[in-house]
């Protein structure tokens, strides 16, 4: 046990004194009445009572239990919670359909340049031209890339730019006097999709994979058949990290149907200047900035999920665009009766808009085709390499920027693509995503990216083949892998039974919802 | 190396991983895709620059811009030049939160997971209410969520929706709800720009899942939520109460006076402005709606040897687990910026957050109380106020704002920018929009600034154009 949590031999966990994880106290626990890190500038204006400000009816009785820590012990809290995290920074995220690639740190000099941060949303448009230039240029470079013909850079994140895409999709049948309700979804449909399509006041249309990992046609031609087609989203390549051979047909039969085709651009970094989804015949894309884009991911986000349409869907898009007047003057146009409407407040997430446009900047069009170029032979090189370990039940096709490969083989040793991932986590590399998508046993999603370098790769590989040479010697300490991280397996059962989703403090008894 | 190139691999590299999968060249990888849709031709963009030209670029669109931060700004309206403590950039600019992506492997994750444990527990402290999640998009977007979840929940079709919510978070949910949810029933405002609540009792009935409003609201006016909240309750309806939390230090949790659902934007703590964002909305609810709260949630629980840690808990509401039956399609959020939102709150702490919103409290009434006193300038917004309040300007605030950007002055909101969201709502004797103007006060703003200001505004209203409103 010793060995396994890293202690050097001989020597005792005491000896080497490594902190004990249970002594590990959240912000609330370390603080105590009457620290503080905060100052305020003079006031200089009469000191009114807070009587003579807010009734008393609805000012606060009992003050928020915040912490109090002095500036010191706050940094120190969140450095020790860094150091219990691991980023693109720390080492190979290989996390498929996430795109772990580097995030330049230049981008995040942009977004803090005062120019555009310290900008208010509702400032004249004459003290605002150099962010609206950056935007409106943004927008044709997305137009570009995606082969379609007009952008918007609202949405938040990529499920809200597919519900985005989905709401003008709804606009554009109800302006042609119809309602179709059904949109068609792929099951290796990330689950963002149908969750979507319900938002977007739809109903999805499951339609089946075929074996070799893209849509079944014979499938998608009965789903259409039964009528009351919206569209159709798709991932592509898939999230089998295929691209679909029947892609052009695909498109064609739903377009016949009256059908829209939407974009999930989930995958986009495997086709940049390769394949353009306006080409294949699709009608709306999303882009993940925190993927294809380079812009950080933050533990969660925020990320932007622009979306591009076809001319025809042009006038559908949310409120405002942003528009160059005869003078060369951008301006925000908020005149557009046919628009969905408002998709959230202000402009969109800029900040990160800021660093997308900053990477596109800087790589152009030959940087960005590099980019999907060695994104793809990465992952073909990973692939190739665990090969004879991992069942690859589309081994016979080259994979895309991601390959999905199956841990049934550890099966037989009682070990599950679970243990495999959390044992990996101790050879200190990010595992990949699991048991997704749904229609692959023991799913083990891979996506290297291409920033990794080859040796980082062959250390991606020697983790993925220690890890099988254990699961043959030593099963039993997959299955209770991590061992060497500042906690072990976590019981999410528990969490789930019982939520604790709040600090307990001491004089409430319990944090239970 | 002229153009820049996140790809690290040498020649070498490359033609060992050629030979490696078995390809010829690079194209040969590309071969499962149609001829008819592989582009052979290059994207027409602009060529790739290095670090020293793009950062040359960027400084010639961001030197286009005049900031609010370099002006004396009084622009609100959902946006805040509140200071962000130092620490607070150096905390989410770490690598190991800002690269990581959602915590789907909690071992390798409990700082992030930590964090968002810590954010929803300060969310309830400061909302009075017993769950949060981990942070959604904007204020916007969470109250179209919080109106699906009420809708959910009472299985009811309308909300009324208290024209004193922020135009944008209007728009955004009648987006929203035209595909899905419950369709907004718009209530209007009485004199002083508060809630009319005969308006809302006339409003409200079986059909109502919700009760909407803010607190304080768009035009600062502060709402007497027990009594709103008594309304909505009486008809069968949940409240839900939209607030900025940096309020919630001086005025009384919405929790505590009624509301089943609390939401909002939480930019004024610890985020720029950044034109609008990224800033980061949250959702608190009472206990029992946890299970239809959209988006992630932080539990705590325990490992095999009994330490305690955090994971992602109640994930079966979540799309990737339940996807056309999940509470929402919301994957990634504002985690980053959340994580933002805690440290700027621990740096202010219990004693700081009170301290802050007092003292802006009394930076606004004493702008107010300058203003109110110049001619022909009246109150629009009347009664208690936190730092926001519109007043009526004799003039188009519109023009009054442009005249005063020459003298280094960002007056304010002119929310006749917002006229079509305030049709048959506005108070009684209000007419038009025309000469109102919405301003905040952040403890940015000297009392030699605001003196200063005043003096300008009234040079502008005494001058030329006075009395055209």
């Amino acid at each position: 046990m010793d060995e396994r949590r890293g202690t050097p031999a001989g020597r005792t966990d005491a000896q080497v004194c490594r902190p004990a994880p249970a002594d590990r106290l959240t912000i609330y626990e370390k603080s105590r009445p009457g620290r503080g890190a905060w100052s305020l500038p003079e006031l200089g204006v009469p000191e009114v009572p807070v009587d003579g400000l807010i009734p008393a009816h609805l000012r606060r009785t009992a003050p928020a239990r915040l912490p109090e820590v002095g500036e010191v012990d706050l940094v120190r809290h969140f450095t020790g919670l860094s150091t219990l995290n691991f980023g693109v920074d720390s080492g190979s995220y290989p996390l498929g359909s996430c795109t772990m690639k580097y995030n330049p740190r230049v981008n995040e000099a942009a977004a803090r340049l005062e120019g555009f941060s310290g900008l208010h949303p509702y400032q004249p448009e004459s003290l605002v031209q150099g962010a609206l230039e950056l935007m409106h240029e943004l927008e044709s470079w997305l137009v570009e890339i995606s082969g379609l013909h007009a952008a918007t850079l609202q949405p938040a994140a990529g499920a809200h730019g597919e519900l985005t895409g989905l709401l003008v999709i709804r606009a554009a049948h109800l302006a042609e006097g119809r309602d179709p309700r059904r949109i068609i979804i792929p099951d290796t449909a990330h689950g963002t999709n149908p969750a979507s399509v319900v938002m977007g006041g739809f109903v999805p249309a499951p339609v089946r994979s075929d074996a070799r990992g893209g849509v079944d046609m014979d499938d998608l031609r009965a789903v259409v058949a039964e009528g009351d087609i919206a569209g159709l989203m798709l991932t592509n390549p898939n999230t089998l990290g295929l691209f679909d051979e029947h892609i052009v047909a695909i498109a064609g039969l739903v377009h016949d149907a009256g059908g829209l085709l939407y974009y999930d651009g989930a995958n986009a970094n495997a086709v940049l200047g390769i394949s353009r989804p306006g080409d294949m015949g699709f009608d709306v894309v999303h882009f993940n900035t925190h993927k294809t884009f380079s812009t950080p991911h933050g533990g969660g986000g925020p990320g932007a999920g622009p979306i591009v349409v076809r001319d025809a869907l042009a006038p559908f898009l949310p409120v405002p665009v942003v528009e160059r007047d005869g003078d060369g003057r951008f301006f925000l146009q908020y005149d557009r009766p046919l628009s969905i409407g408002k998709v959230r407040t202000f402009y969109g997430n800029f900040g990160v808009l800021v660093r997308a446009w900053t990477y596109i900047r800087s790589l152009g069009a030959e940087g960005l085709r590099q980019v999907s170029e060695t994104a793809v032979l990465n992952a073909n090189y990973v692939m190739e390499g665990l090969r004879d370990i991992l069942d690859l039940p589309y081994g016979e096709r080259r994979c895309m920027h991601e390959f999905v490969g199956s841990a049934a083989p550890f099966r037989e040793h009682g070990v599950r693509a679970l243990d495999v991932a959390k044992r990996l986590l101790d050879h200190g590399v990010h595992p990949p995503t699991t048991y997704f998508p749904l229609i692959v046993d023991e799913a083990l999603m891979v996506e290297p990216t291409e920033t990794e370098s080859k040796d980082a790769l062959d250390w991606l590989i020697g983790a993925f083949r220690s890890v099988a040479d254990e699961a043959k010697e030593d099963p039993a300490l997959l299955r209770e892998a991590p061992v060497t991280l500042p906690v072990r397996r976590l019981d999410e059962a528990q969490a789930a039974r019982r939520p604790v989703v709040k600090q307990r403090f001491a004089e409430d008894g319990d944090g239970g919802a | 190396m002229g153009a820049t190139s996140y790809v690290t691999h040498g020649r070498d590299d490359l033609r060992q991983m050629l030979a490696a999968v078995g390809a010829a060249d690079i194209d040969d990888l590309f071969a499962g895709i149609p001829d008819e849709v592989r582009r052979r031709e290059p994207l027409a963009l602009p060529a790739g620059v290095s670090e020293v030209e793009v950062t040359a670029a960027l400084r010639c669109l961001a030197g286009r811009d005049v900031p609010a931060t370099q002006l004396v700004s009084f622009l609100g309206a959902g946006v805040y030049d509140h200071h962000v403590p130092a620490v607070v950039d150096a905390i989410v600019s770490r690598g190991e939160f800002l690269t990581a992506y959602t915590p789907y492997q909690p071992e390798r994750s409990q700082g992030v997971l930590q964090s968002i444990f810590e954010f929803q527990t300060a969310i309830c402290e400061l909302t009075g209410m017993d769950v949060s999640n981990a942070s959604l998009y904007d204020g916007g977007t969470a109250l179209s969520e919080a109106s699906i979840l009420a809708g959910a929940q009472t299985r009811r079709r309308e909300v009324a929706l208290s024209a004193g919510v922020h135009p944008e978070y209007r728009q955004v949910l009648a987006t929203a709800a035209a595909a899905y949810g419950p369709r907004p029933r718009l209530v209007g405002l009485r004199r002083g720009a508060a809630t009319d609540a005969d308006a809302l009792v006339a409003a409200v009935g079986d059909d109502t899942a919700a009760v909407v409003v803010q607190q304080p609201n768009f035009f600062g006016a502060l709402e007497d939520l027990p009594a709103l909240a008594e309304t909505a309750h009486a008809a069968g309806a949940l409240l839900i109460v939209v607030a900025d939390p940096l309020s919630l230090g001086l005025l009384e949790a919405p929790g505590r006076l009624g509301a089943d659902i609390v939401v909002g934007e939480a930019q004024a703590l610890g985020s720029t402005m950044s034109f609008g964002g990224p800033g980061v909305g949250y959702m608190a609810v009472a206990g029992r709606l946890m299970r239809r709260l959209p988006g992630r949630l932080v539990g705590e629980t325990v490992d095999l040897e009994g330490r305690r840690g955090y994971v992602l808990t109640l994930q079966t509401r979540e799309q990737h687990i339940r996807r056309e039956k999940a509470t929402s399609n919301i994957c990634s959020n504002h985690a980053l910026s959340a994580l933002a939102t805690l440290v700027h709150l621990s740096w202010l702490g219990k004693e700081g957050l009170p301290e802050l919103g007092l003292h802006c409290a009394r930076k606004a009434a004493y702008l107010r109380q300058r203003l109110l006193a110049l001619p022909g300038v009246r109150a629009f917004t009347e009664g208690p106020v936190f730092r926001e309040f519109a007043v009526h300007l004799p003039r188009a605030a519109g023009e009054v704002v442009e005249s005063l950007v020459p003298e280094g002055y960002l007056a304010g909101v002119p929310v006749s920018r917002f006229a079509g969201m305030y049709d048959g709502v506005l108070p009684d004797g209000v007419a038009s929009l025309d000469g109102v103007l919405l301003l905040a006060v952040t403890e940015k703003r000297t009392r030699a600034e605001i003196d200063a200001f005043v003096v300008a505004l009234d040079g502008v209203l005494a001058g030329e154009g006075a009395g055209d409103g």
